[in-house]
């Protein structure tokens, strides 16, 4: 923040304020349109979550995360425990414990539970690696999600290992979605400006001298770990309702790696960044999608081979990176945009 | 008894792919500090690179079947043109870039060449016969030992010497060692950085064409993700020996190659298909008693 003058309510919230109405007016323009769009635009949402999530941890304590695909994981199979048809359950997940196995949950504990189990179990993980900095933290992390993944593709008597859970009811549409969107940005924002979110973000730019003023650096660090995993754990719980089934493969290297494209792509240091690099990915994702269905030009339809999405994706996350390291976003956020333009140079990123 | 020796000759089988693949990752991180996703896609290609491109599940070999005079030759030339050319087109932009924004830069090359494999072989593992008579086994005493393993421990102890002494003895290996040292103060004193860099990567590829041979002579199948586990188990060995030193990532492979064999082997029979999740579970454990590795390096020490 600049010295001088506390900036008003208003100001200080403005950032959120816009990205609110900017993920709102998506949704709304996306609700007119077809059954297909209404698809894409839910599950931008969803992914909208998830990347917030992410972001509320790497972005404001700069280290990277490979895990948290593993705690969209845990949500999601902790949700569909609680929804899918007990009789099925008792069937197929015979190692689930009774209140589970036996009754069925509705939408909203399920997914209360969902993003509360991810964030037990990241505070007993991150209680164990958060002193780790650097590549040590996020290769523990990765090997969290191998863990998550080697655990929930094999386990027969809970997660059904290769045979996925069927039947989880999909509930969740675009409005839905934007619900958790919303509440998502609102969480991840307020915990930014917050006193842990400064101390965080002082940790990250110079972890000596935040040390010295007196931040409990892993203190610090877990806090942002345990929320950032719950926000991703209720995004599984939203996935697993959206998809209506589930296999452990789903959250794996592929959406790990689509979903940090996201944040690289709009930029790591700021919410407008995690924002921006959604919408942007996203968009490219679907045109690319419909290339690769075809464009019909008079009697032959030409498309682009199979794959060609997911290399487009790593063709731009590299140029990103080359050519503006710092992302779309470049680290700022949604500036005032009442500010006479002759001071506007002199207002500094936050 | 004789179990158990038959499960060490196991250990040392897998600890000789991990430790080859290991060696091609603490490489480029000892120069570069590059965590180098992609090591396991150059895996995938060296492996590819031997069949006809097509969409069918039987493979056809095309390079594969020539005399392994040529053949070798050919897919490590291929596979260390496509090192050469990741790094080129992205690892060379990104010289100044922090160690995460690299991991992230290689897990994008990762996920481009996995894809590309697709696209052009389709994405049904196949199933491809290579150096199919090196299956029997030989017998000492009563150990049986398939002629394969004792190839597999063979090339990698000779490619481990081959490699010690071009690092020790040739006017490039030295350079190589000094850039790992320090890469600043070896660029003031003259060192090439983009040439040693470069010769890094070659390397690598080099290292990573063994393994594929290997590897694929053993399983008898491709898939375009079959280099990912032996990259993963790869950087676990490089994290369990310490970042950065070479030593450390060969004992470090040997060590998770008896880790996994032995868990295999003695683990109760419902916890067996966890075995991954249990030798994750011990990096995590190393990294939190000894983050530096059991052979720590200067380089990976954060200095305050």
């Amino acid at each position: 923040m600049k010295s001088g003058t506390r900036p008003s309510l208003v100001r200080r919230f403005w950032p959120l304020v816009a990205l609110c109405l900017v993920v709102t007016a998506i949704v709304a323009l996306g609700s007119l349109g077809n059954d297909e769009l209404q698809v894409t635009i839910t599950e931008m949402m969803i992914r909208l979550v998830v990347v917030v999530g992410i972001y509320l941890f790497i972005g404001n304590s700069g280290i990277l995360s490979f895990g948290h695909i593993g705690f969209m994981c845990i949500g999601a199979y902790a949700a569909a425990w609680a929804t899918v048809d007990p009789t099925w359950k008792q069937m197929m997940l015979t190692g689930l414990p009774d209140f589970l196995q036996n009754n069925q949950y509705g939408f909203l504990p399920a997914v209360a539970g969902g993003g509360l189990l991810a964030a037990f179990v990241a505070l007993l993980l991150g209680s164990a690696i958060m002193r780790l900095s650097g590549i040590a933290g996020s290769i523990a992390t990765f090997a969290f999600l191998a863990i998550v993944q080697s655990v929930y593709s094999n386990w027969e008597s809970v997660t059904a290992a290769t045979s996925s859970i069927i039947g989880v009811p999909t509930v969740v549409g675009p409005w839905v979605a934007w619900l958790f969107a919303i509440g998502a940005l609102v969480l991840a924002y307020v915990f930014q400006i917050s006193r842990f979110g400064l101390m965080l973000r002082a940790s990250r730019d110079d972890e000596v001298a935040a040390k010295s003023s007196a931040v409990g650096i892993v203190k610090v660090r877990l806090i942002a770990f345990v929320v950032s995993a719950f926000i991703v754990g209720v995004a599984g719980a939203l996935y697993a309702h959206f998809l209506g089934i589930l296999t452990a493969d789903t959250f794996y290297l592929s959406l790990t790696f689509v979903t940090l494209a996201m944040l690289v792509v709009g930029g790591v240091g700021s919410l407008t960044g995690a924002v921006t690099g959604v919408i942007v990915v996203t968009v490219v994702v679907e045109v690319l999608r419909h290339m690769e269905a075809g464009v019909a030009v008079g009697a032959t339809n030409l498309h682009l081979p199979q794959g060609s999405q997911e290399i487009g994706l790593g063709i731009i996350m590299a140029l990103v990176m080359i050519f503006r390291p710092s992302g779309l976003a470049r680290g700022r956020e949604v500036p005032w945009p009442f500010t006479p333009a002759a001071r506007r140079a002199k207002v500094p990123a936050v | 008894m004789i179990g158990l020796l038959q499960n060490l000759v196991d250990a040392a089988n897998l600890g000789s792919l991990y430790a080859l693949a290991a060696l091609g990752v603490g490489l480029l991180f000892g120069i570069l500090r590059l965590v180098n996703f992609a090591h396991g896609d150059f895996i995938s290609i060296g492996a590819y690179a031997l069949i006809v491109p097509s969409f069918e599940v039987t493979a056809q070999l095309f390079i594969g079947e020539w005399n392994w005079a040529l053949m070798i030759p050919t897919v490590t030339l291929i596979v260390v043109i496509v090192a050469l050319i990741s790094d080129a087109l992205v690892f060379q932009p990104l010289r100044r870039a922090s160690a995460p924004t690299l991991m992230i830069a290689s897990f994008a090359v990762s996920y481009v060449i996995q894809n590309g494999i697709l696209m052009i072989y389709g994405a049904r593992p196949k199933a491809a016969n290579l150096w199919s008579g090196l299956d029997t086994p030989i017998l000492l005493g009563e150990l049986r030992v398939p002629l394969l393993q004792i190839i597999t421990i063979g090339v990698t102890l000779a490619l481990m010497v081959a490699l010690t002494l071009f690092l020790k003895q040739t006017r490039y290996g030295v350079m190589m060692r000094a850039a790992a040292e320090d890469f600043r103060m070896a660029q003031y004193l003259g060192v090439n950085g983009n040439f040693v860099i470069g010769l890094a990567f070659a390397i690598s590829g080099i290292l990573a064409t063994a393994v594929s041979l290997l590897y694929l002579s053993q399983t008898g199948t491709l898939a375009p993700t079959m280099g990912v586990p032996l990259a993963l188990f790869a950087f676990v060995a490089t994290v369990i020996g310490g970042m950065g030193s070479l030593l450390g990532a060969v004992v470090g492979g040997f060590l998770v190659g008896f880790i996994v064999i032995m868990l295999q082997a003695y683990l109760p029979e419902d916890l067996r298909p966890f075995r991954d999740a249990f030798a994750f579970t011990f990096v995590i454990l190393i990294l939190l008693v000894r983050p530096s590795g059991i052979v720590p390096t200067r380089a990976f020490i954060e200095r305050v």
